[in-house]
């Protein structure tokens, strides 16, 4: 490949998957209001308008956003006003970061040149992932340590513990995944999602062999968003929490990282469990349905397919995610930790010998 | 003598009323879920009849979009004061002062003027009413023994940006009107003046 193609679909792809993840968190905080509304019997944000419409109440969320970047930064009496400032940001490029692994497609053939549709296929992307969320809590834990405000301290020092007792967790579910598909990296672990079980009727999804292990991680991964029922950094109705002294886009950013993340968890849980881009029976060449039929289509429409597949998944885990987060009350702090520890971390344990166990027999 | 009545209290243990699948808890969680996007679904497939214009209205929805449109008021409602009128146009009130009196809140202030009419003796020449103090009552209409003072205009947001706004002098409180009375031309005008 000439280095003017690769440089070019670098950044192609550099671009793609942080638009892809950005346009879906600004889609969430407007759902935020409006699906929560849908599902509360209510109607929602609907007065401001353009044109005489309120276009479902996108308008509001481009007001809020003008509102936040409008509005006067107030910055409180601290000697580390430079972790102050700095501090959203890092939880922000720490979220964004990690999609660099997620695999959104097989590879396009352009040109003659084949393009993985994956921005950086590192043989150990799992790990990454774990790693970029793991750092991303220093935004959270900078920001409410250099507020000078001791309520803005418990929060970070809540996100913390909450973020160590979860991401044990999620660390050692990942191990079953780890073991049931024999690799490490993103992208092989989507593609070996991509056979069918029970004489090609079923795909071979994470999910059928990890079952466990995909609720484990999922109930981890929303732990992870740190949004209801797992708010406590934030906890709004006890300390208001770690983003207390912030205001303006500052707060916006942190707030807009929990989108982030929510859209990262679902790319992470839909890798993993849910095959990723792969579309059932659909393969390289087009589909071959278990029934005998077959239907040859383009390579590269099958890639657009998949890309395709891969947003609509992620898009169903946002919106399950939302629906958890307006259904469930939210947990006491001894709850939070006594589900990480007495509950998530024994039952991931096991998974992880029976996982062991299953494949070595 | 009085008997003493003894009360029974049973106390009853709230954790032990759960079962084993309700700590497990994650049943409940897919139980809530199911009613919530039960709810989710109806509703979606409403807005989107109505968002394509098949449907006018939402059935399960019970949102009022006030100000556009008004919960019906009850007719014995007590709402802003108005001052009513005699069939020649002057005003019924005789400024007897029984409701400058009566009020709790101290918020009607009455000047009163004579006039040559031996039946009514009396008019008033200035009549206000602060709404910022009132507190609705209702005593100056129960007071009132011409029927003058009533509190049937139907008119409910009443706001102003300065107190002095909230005060309501005699031709603001004469050219009101009862609800059921309105024509639409005066509705209009009245949101108008709400408005302003
Ligand atoms: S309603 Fe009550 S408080 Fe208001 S003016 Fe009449 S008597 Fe006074
Ligand atoms: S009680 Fe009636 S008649 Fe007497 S001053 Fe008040 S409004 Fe006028």
């Amino acid at each position: 490949m000439s280095p003017v193609m690769y440089w070019t679909t670098t950044v192609a792809k550099s671009v793609y998957i942080l638009v892809f993840p950005l346009t879906l968190a600004f889609v969430l905080a407007w759902a935020e209001r409006k699906q929560s509304a849908v599902m509360q019997d209510r109607i929602g944000a609907n007065r401001a308008s353009v044109f005489g419409r309120p276009w479902l109440g996108f308008v509001h969320m481009v007001c809020d956003a003008m509102k936040m970047f409008t509005k006067e930064d107030f910055v409180p009496e601290t000697e580390h006003r430079f972790l102050h400032h700095i501090a959203p940001g890092i939880a922000m490029f720490f979220a964004l970061l990690a999609f660099a692994v997620i695999p959104f497609g097989n590879q396009l053939t352009i040109a003659g040149e084949t393009i993985g549709l994956q921005v950086a296929d590192l043989n150990v992307g799992i790990l990454f992932v774990f790693a970029l969320t793991s750092l991303g809590v220093y935004g959270l834990v900078l920001g409410g340590w250099s507020s000078n405000n001791n309520y803005a301290l418990l929060g970070a020092i809540r996100a913390s513990a909450q973020m160590i007792s979860y991401e044990i967790c999620i660390g050692i579910t990942v191990i079953g995944a780890i073991i049931a598909f024999g690799t490490l990296s993103l992208q092989e672990i989507v593609l070996a999602q991509g056979t069918h079980l029970l004489a090609g009727w079923l795909p071979r999804w994470g999910i059928l062999l990890q079952p466990l292990g995909f609720l484990l991680f999922f109930v981890a991964g929303i732990a992870e968003t740190k949004r209801v029922p797992f708010d406590m950094p934030e906890g709004e109705s006890e300390i208001i929490g770690f983003n207390l002294e912030y205001s303006s886009m500052k707060f916006g950013l942190f707030l807009f990282t929990d989108f982030v993340e929510t859209v990262l968890i679902a790319a992470v849980t839909v890798t993993f469990f849910f095959g990723g881009w792969q579309v059932p029976w659909l393969y390289e060449t087009g589909f071959a349905f278990p029934w005998g039929s077959t239907w040859a289509i383009h390579p590269n429409i099958a890639a657009l397919l998949q890309m395709g597949a891969f947003v609509g998944k992620v898009v169903f885990f946002c919106w399950l995610m939302m629906a958890i987060r307006w259904t469930l009350p939210r947990f006491r702090y001894d709850q939070v930790m006594d589900l990480g520890w007495k509950w998530l971390l024994p039952l991931s344990l096991a998974n992880v010998v029976v996982t062991a166990l299953i494949t070595l027999w | 003598m009085a008997t003493q009545n003894t009360i029974r209290v049973s106390v009853r243990r709230r954790a032990a009323t759960l079962s084993f699948w309700e700590q497990v808890y994650l049943f409940e969680v897919i139980r809530g879920l199911w009613i919530t996007t039960h709810h989710f679904v109806l509703n979606l497939y409403y807005h989107i009849l109505k968002l394509f214009g098949i449907r006018k209205t939402h059935p399960l929805t019970p949102t009022i979009q006030y100000p556009e449109e008004c919960r019906p008021l009850a007719l014995r409602l007590r709402t802003l004061h108005r001052l009513a009128r005699r069939d020649d146009g002057r005003p019924r009130c005789v400024a007897c002062m029984m409701c400058e009196t009566v009020c709790p809140a101290l918020c009607i202030q009455i000047v009163a003027a004579a006039v040559d009419d031996p039946n009514i003796e009396k008019r008033p020449k200035s009549f206000d009413i602060d709404i910022g103090k009132c507190v609705f009552c209702g005593f100056c209409v129960e007071a009132c023994p011409e029927d003058a003072i009533r509190m049937d205009t139907g008119i409910l947001d009443i706001a102003s940006y300065s107190r002095g706004g909230m005060v309501l002098d005699i031709d603001r409180l004469l050219s009101l009107n009862a609800a059921t009375e309105r024509t639409d031309k005066e509705v209009d005008q009245l949101q108008k003046w709400l408005l302003q």
